[in-house]
Parts: structure tokens; C-alpha cells; sequence
């Protein structure tokens, strides 16, 4: 198995900056928006993206939440092994709110379909949209498209992206696997 | 984590600690679906549950039916009442007559101990036991087990008594079996008429004094006085019974530590527990009975995941 790097920090932050200068054109000042973590990558992703709009872009009072899709899959009983669901935390209202779903890699776009199906449990949201800091073209299974991508990536079905993150993995990168 | 260990849930004997830990960890997140505005997931849309009673039942077939109704499953309902049992029919037959009908699990609950395990030998579908005479009752232990974890943070080293008719309790065996596997400490108490000779031979303490018992113990299991499967008198006095073993506020308010009140419903007021103390801020027993669909739930999907589709 091989890995390289494939997106540095550097080039990162740049794109994790401008998904959040997007962001704010069009949601202004968050006030009807509500961000949502995916479960399990995508939480770090939303952490960087709120702590950037506080520090840098002086958004303050984004609201957020956390959604695991475990319960929604399209492939329980179809793979083999156990599907461990993770923490949903939904503190506000999503009803006549704009969601964006924030993930770190998009690839199948069938965990954006379960998410779409499990965010009506929370209401009936006025807008949904996705941003995903990698978008893995040409590998998607469903008409699922992401609204901000951070960075896109050609990639074959055999390979894995990975993203790391320096609060959990003491860097940050993007790094593609191969198999043997 | 893995999957379950076991394709049915017949016992808590069957399972081992990762086992348990996993439906407890699992219900958690069932907890959070069942206090959503919209209460239900879809994962087990195409599965089919059939609920036999041949026993009655209310709380538990309708904490069953709302588990299996808020995880999309569909549900038939088989009491045995109205059926043709009464006719003569079999066990095996009835069940398989039902299972014909594409059923994939099977909620039973049956007069007879390991009426449930008979049937897993039998039968080609995922069988929960809802209670199997005075044997066991897997699911009101691992829903007072979530329950005692939820309200005092852990159960290795809690202390636990199980007190009243242990003799007529399945939930009493249940309860002792998983909560040794979690390293809880188990006492039981009752009047040595409602407390079994071999309980000692379990590893837990057996007491017959109410008043030792609540200041040894961090959490109060009362067990309902079973009058309907006494075919003998236990003891004198309902009045008596309640002398000796009604836990009231006073002994509440006379302990030196709050401990937890817990009983598996449904509850004699005035008899094993005082009205006060059951409205009191010691009970949980509402909490146990809202645990109670978030535990079944989990039981439900962790044994459907083991029913693989096959990909033919």
C-alpha cells in the first residue's frame, strides 16, 4: 500500500479560506443558516471552517450541529461487519432554515442522501446545501453535487483519500492511497 | 466495535460483556432518535417483526410495538388469546405458519422457561425473548441496566438490591446475570419465602432486613409482589408484606446517601413502594420506561444487521 500527499497545509488553509469567503457571501451573517457537521469526518472540518469565520472573518454565533447517518444508510444487512452509529447533536430548529452539510471527502454522495433523508426528522429546512473540502469527481453513484468544494481530486474506485488534520492526526494534509 | 456475538437474544446468560456493553452504547443514540421531533428511522423498512404473546402483556409488547414501528420495521401482532393455540396447534407449527408469511424476527413472550431457545432451534428467524415464564427477561434487564448507568454514571462498583418476590421474577435473574457481567455489585431481598436457595450460589449477597439492604445499596430495585403466580401463601399479610418490605419515604429521608428507586412496573402503590416515593425525585421509574423502547430498539438493529441480504 502507498500513500502521497496530495494537497499540503498550505494549500489547505487556502482552500478552507476560501470555502468560508464563499460561505459568507452567500449566507451573510449566518443568522438563518445553520452548519452541519457530518458524522464522523466531517465534524473536523466544520470546527476548522467556524473557528477561521470567528478569527479571521469576524463571524461570530454560527450555529451548529452534528448528524450521523447510520440509521438512513442504503447498506445495512448489504456489507459485511457492524455499523457502529455515532452522536447526533441538533440543538436548533432546522425548520425554514438554510442547512449546509459540511464533509470532508465526497465520493458516492449516498451519505448526502441519507443526510438529506435523516435532516427532515429535525424539520423541514428552507434550503439545503453541501460543502465538502474534497470532491472526488467522477465517482459519484447518485445526482448529488457539492455547492463549495475545497479542492478536486481524480481518483479511481480502488484508492482512499484521506484527510488529516493536526488536532487529531499532527498534521495537516490530504494523502491518496493505493492498494498494492 | 463488532457485531453481537449471538443471532438471538434469548437470555442474558448468552451474552458476554462487549455484548452487553454494545447494546447499551447503541441505545444511547436511540435515545437521541426517540426525542427528535420526528421520531423514526428507516432502517429496518424491510424487515418484518412478529410479536407473539402467548402470555399477557402491555407495557412490554407496546414498548416492543413503538421499537419496531419507530425503526420502520413492519409489525403483526399474535396474542395467543384469540389464536390457535387454543385449537391445539403446536408451537413450532404456529410460528412457522406465521414465519411462511416472510417474517424475519420474532418477539416472543411465553409461560414456559427456554420457550424461546426451543424455538431458535426450530425456526429460521432472529427470536427475542420477552420474557420466558420466571426464567428470563433479557430486555428489562439491559433497559434497567442503561437505566441505572444513565443515573448514576456507571455500573462497575455500583451497588445494587433487588428486593421483593425474587422467587416469581424472571427480571430478577436476568437483572443479577447482567449485572455481575458488568461488575456490579447484586444483593437480593425479600422474605425468605420469595427469596430461591441457589441465589447464593450466584456470587451475590442475599439479605432478608429492608433497612440493610437501602444502606448498603447506591440503587433500589423493588420487584412487584407477583400475587397472580403465587399458588401458595408466601406470606401472612399484605399489610405485613408491606411492614417489612414497603420502602416509604421516611426510610428515603432517613439515609444518609440519596440512592436511586427503580421498579420494572407495573407498580402496587401502597404495597412494595409508597405512592410518595414512586412520584418522588428518587424515582426513575418513568425514565426506565422511555429507556425501555431505546434499549429494544437497539436490540432490534443490532440483530437484523446480523441477517445479512444475500446477494443472490
Amino acid at each position: 500500500m502507498s500513500k502521497r500527499e496530495i494537497i499540503d497545509a498550505r494549500a489547505l488553509n487556502i482552500a478552507l479560506n476560501r470555502l468560508c469567503c464563499k460561505l459568507i457571501e452567500n449566507h451573510g451573517d449566518f443568522s438563518n443558516s445553520i452548519l452541519i457537521g457530518m458524522q464522523p469526518r466531517g465534524v473536523q472540518v466544520l470546527d476548522r471552517i467556524v473557528k477561521l469565520l470567528e478569527s479571521t472573518y469576524g463571524v461570530q454565533g454560527v450555529r451548529t450541529g452534528v448528524l450521523d447517518i447510520t440509521f438512513y444508510r442504503d447498506d445495512f444487512r448489504r456489507r459485511p461487519g457492524h455499523l457502529q452509529p455515532n452522536k447526533t447533536r441538533i440543538d436548533h430548529l432546522v425548520e425554514d432554515q438554510n442547512v449546509v452539510f459540511v464533509d470532508d471527502v465526497l465520493y458516492t454522495g449516498r451519505s448526502i442522501r441519507a443526510a438529506m433523508d435523516a435532516i427532515l426528522s429535525f424539520g423541514r429546512p428552507a434550503k439545503m446545501e453541501l460543502l465538502t473540502l474534497i470532491d472526488r469527481r467522477f465517482s459519484r453513484d447518485l445526482p448529488i453535487q457539492p455547492d463549495y468544494k475545497g479542492r478536486q481530486v481524480d481518483s479511481i474506485a480502488s484508492q482512499r483519500v484521506e484527510v488529516l488534520w493536526e488536532e487529531v492526526d499532527g498534521r495537516d494534509a490530504v494523502l491518496l492511497t493505493d492498494p498494492e | 466495535m463488532s457485531e453481537l456475538s449471538v443471532n438471538h437474544l434469548l437470555g442474558i446468560k448468552h451474552l458476554n460483556a462487549e455484548d452487553i456493553q454494545l447494546i447499551l452504547d447503541t441505545a444511547t443514540e436511540f435515545k437521541e432518535v426517540i426525542n427528535r421531533p420526528i421520531k423514526k428511522v428507516p432502517t429496518l423498512r424491510d424487515i418484518t417483526v412478529a410479536n407473539l404473546f402467548f402470555e399477557n402483556s402491555t407495557r412490554t409488547r407496546l414498548s416492543f410495538e413503538l421499537a419496531e414501528k419507530r425503526l420502520s420495521a413492519d409489525v403483526v401482532n399474535f396474542s395467543a388469546a384469540s389464536s390457535s393455540v387454543k385449537k391445539g396447534e403446536t408451537l413450532v407449527d404456529t410460528v412457522n405458519n406465521i414465519l411462511s408469511m416472510k417474517v424475519d424476527m420474532v418477539v416472543m413472550r411465553h409461560p414456559n422457561p427456554g420457550a424461546g431457545e426451543f424455538l431458535a432451534q426450530h425456526v429460521d428467524a432472529s427470536i427475542v425473548n420477552a420474557g420466558d415464564g420466571a426464567h428470563e427477561h433479557p430486555t428489562q434487564a439491559l433497559l434497567d441496566a442503561f437505566s441505572i448507568r444513565e443515573a448514576v454514571g456507571t455500573l462497575n462498583g455500583t451497588k445494587v438490591a433487588i428486593i421483593g418476590d425474587i422467587v416469581h421474577s424472571r427480571v430478577a435473574l436476568s437483572n443479577v446475570l447482567l449485572l455481575k457481567k458488568m461488575g456490579a455489585e447484586v444483593m437480593v431481598c425479600g422474605p425468605t419465602t420469595l427469596v430461591p436457595k441457589y441465589m447464593h450460589t450466584l456470587g451475590i449477597r442475599v439479605e432478608h432486613n429492608l433497612q440493610t439492604a437501602i444502606e448498603w445499596c447506591d440503587v433500589a430495585n423493588m420487584l412487584r409482589v407477583q400475587h397472580e403466580r403465587q399458588d401458595l401463601k408466601y406470606f401472612p399479610s399484605i399489610a405485613e408484606y408491606r411492614a417489612q418490605y414497603g420502602l416509604t419515604m421516611e426510610h428515603l429521608d432517613a439515609l444518609e446517601k440519596p440512592i436511586v428507586v427503580m421498579h420494572p412496573g407495573p407498580v402496587n402503590r401502597g404495597v412494595e413502594i409508597t405512592s410518595e416515593v414512586a412520584d418522588s425525585e428518587h424515582s426513575i421509574i418513568l425514565d426506565q420506561v422511555q429507556n425501555g423502547v431505546a434499549v429494544r430498539m437497539a436490540v432490534l438493529y443490532l440483530l437484523a444487521e446480523k441477517r445479512k441480504l444475500s446477494k443472490a
